[in-house]
């Protein structure tokens, strides 16, 4: 299957098909997907939805899990929020 | 050093309330005892909003907020960062040209009183909150309001009263209160020369008679979204909602946080001390919410509480004597501006329990006003 090409912090990388923005994210070695209150790094806990943990900045929407979302062709993903 | 055997006073209630009035009381040289059912902030003041305002409608209720607005403007320099103390202007927004003549009358009711206000015209609006839905007819900007984290606030007080030679015992619930004397829950009975009764809304429980009841809140709060909101919005129709007699209201409320979470208020029922949550009410104020801020809709909500404002007869709080106790005094009933009300209370209070020349006309805030 074909890779998907997405946008992460303004980079254009290669996703694995099928894999959710969490996955790609990792999968490009960042860990850190967001700030906490006192600018401590956050990152996907429970992978299902639950914790919250992993929210990113997709297509200009803050606080998306992407843990749930799927990676889609040209999707732009900011970190560290 | 002499220790003596017992307080001189007991304040019955760590809540911002209490904390402040411990502050005032033990910076007299009062030995101070606080004691507080669970938490300090953890019952109305977790419950508040946070917005230190000056509010005009009485003469009373003008007194008093502004008084403490004043009080609370000069420690901004000292409290705690986790006070999260700022200073944030207020919008009175006029929805239509009925409500706009409200706001002309509420400015000048402010600038005769020296409180900086200014009438913003429908597009000073939309330029101010651009995320407000077009088409509103106008808003009072009041630049000296402020925001505070109460809970926090109420820590900060306490700790300042410790200071000052204070106790403090938290997990300590009141059964009864006496003349000089308290009756905790572990059954231990505290003799001082004076009680301050600082319960909030469970002001009554311990104070037969004391026109207080329940009346209940929600509150909303988002994820961070910096800059969504600039200043404090509330819509004019607050007032009518706050006065209105029927069961329950909502009005909208919305408050920028020093963390970029907006906080959502709010609404108002009376039903004794249920504090579920009313999800046909909680409805009604998010949608009231969403028609002033359509894209508040794409903003996530974290978390969903509720609490009890205490409520009185007539709008103002109880600070003064229970002439029914010797010994007994009362700072109770601020309802929903206890936050914004704490340090003229603590500080009206303690000039009135030592003797000292008030700094207010107490006469409006004595609870024997309200006695049948």
């Amino acid at each position: 299957m074909t890779r998907i090409p997405i946008v992460i912090d303004g980079r254009t990388v290669e996703a694995e098909p099928e894999t959710t923005v969490a996955a790609a994210l990792l999968n490009d070695g960042i860990w850190g997907f967001r700030s906490s209150v006192e600018s401590e790094p956050r990152g996907p806990v429970c992978a299902m939805g639950i914790c919250f943990e992993c929210r990113v900045t997709i297509d200009g929407i803050p606080h998306r899990r992407a843990c749930m979302e799927l990676c889609r062709p040209g999707m732009e993903i900011e970190t560290g929020g | 050093m002499t220790r003596r055997s017992h307080p001189d006073v007991v304040v019955v209630g760590g809540g911002i309330v209490g904390a402040a009035c411990a502050w005032y009381l033990a910076a007299e040289g009062l030995a101070v005892l606080v004691l507080d059912a669970g938490f300090p902030g953890g019952g109305a003041t977790g419950a508040g909003m946070g917005h230190l305002v000056v509010m005009d409608e009485t003469e009373a209720q003008f007194a008093l907020t502004s008084y403490s607005l004043e009080l609370w403007t000069a420690l901004a320099n000292e409290l705690s960062a986790d006070c999260q103390d700022e200073p944030r202007s207020t919008l009175w927004i006029a929805a239509d040209e009925e409500e706009l003549a409200l706001v002309e009358a509420k400015a000048e009711f402010y600038h005769r009183r020296g409180v900086a206000a200014e009438v913003l015209s429908s597009s000073e609006l939309a330029g101010e909150e651009p995320e407000l839905r077009p088409g509103l007819a106008g808003a009072l900007h009041v630049p000296g309001d402020r925001v505070i984290y109460p809970p926090a606030a109420a820590r900060w007080l306490l700790d300042r009263a410790v200071e000052k030679g204070a106790a403090v015992q938290t997990d300590c619930r009141v059964e009864e209160i006496g003349s000089g004397w308290v009756r905790t829950a572990r059954g231990e009975k505290i003799s001082c020369d004076l009680v301050v009764n600082a319960a909030g809304p469970e002001a009554p429980r311990l104070t037969s008679g004391l026109p207080v009841e329940p009346r209940k809140g929600h509150l909303a709060i988002t994820e961070r979204y910096p800059e969504f909101c600039r200043h404090q919005l509330v819509e004019l129709g607050y007032l009518k909602s706050t006065h209105t007699e029927a069961a329950d209201s909502v009005a909208f409320n919305i408050q920028p946080r020093a963390t970029g979470q907006q906080l959502i208020g709010s609404s108002r029922e009376l039903v004794g001390w249920d504090l579920s949550i009313n999800r046909r009410l909680l409805a009604a104020m998010i949608r009231r919410a969403f028609d002033y801020l359509p894209r508040l809709a794409e903003l996530q909500v974290i978390r969903v509480w509720t609490g009890f404002r205490p409520a009185t007869p007539d709008g103002l709080p109880l600070i003064g004597p229970w002439p029914a106790i010797d010994g007994l005094w009362i700072a109770a009933g601020h309802e929903g501006l206890g936050i914004t009300m704490a340090l003229g209370t603590g500080r009206l209070l303690a000039e009135c329990m030592v003797g000292r020349q008030p700094s207010l006309d107490p006469a409006p805030y004595e609870p024997a006003r309200l006695e049948s």
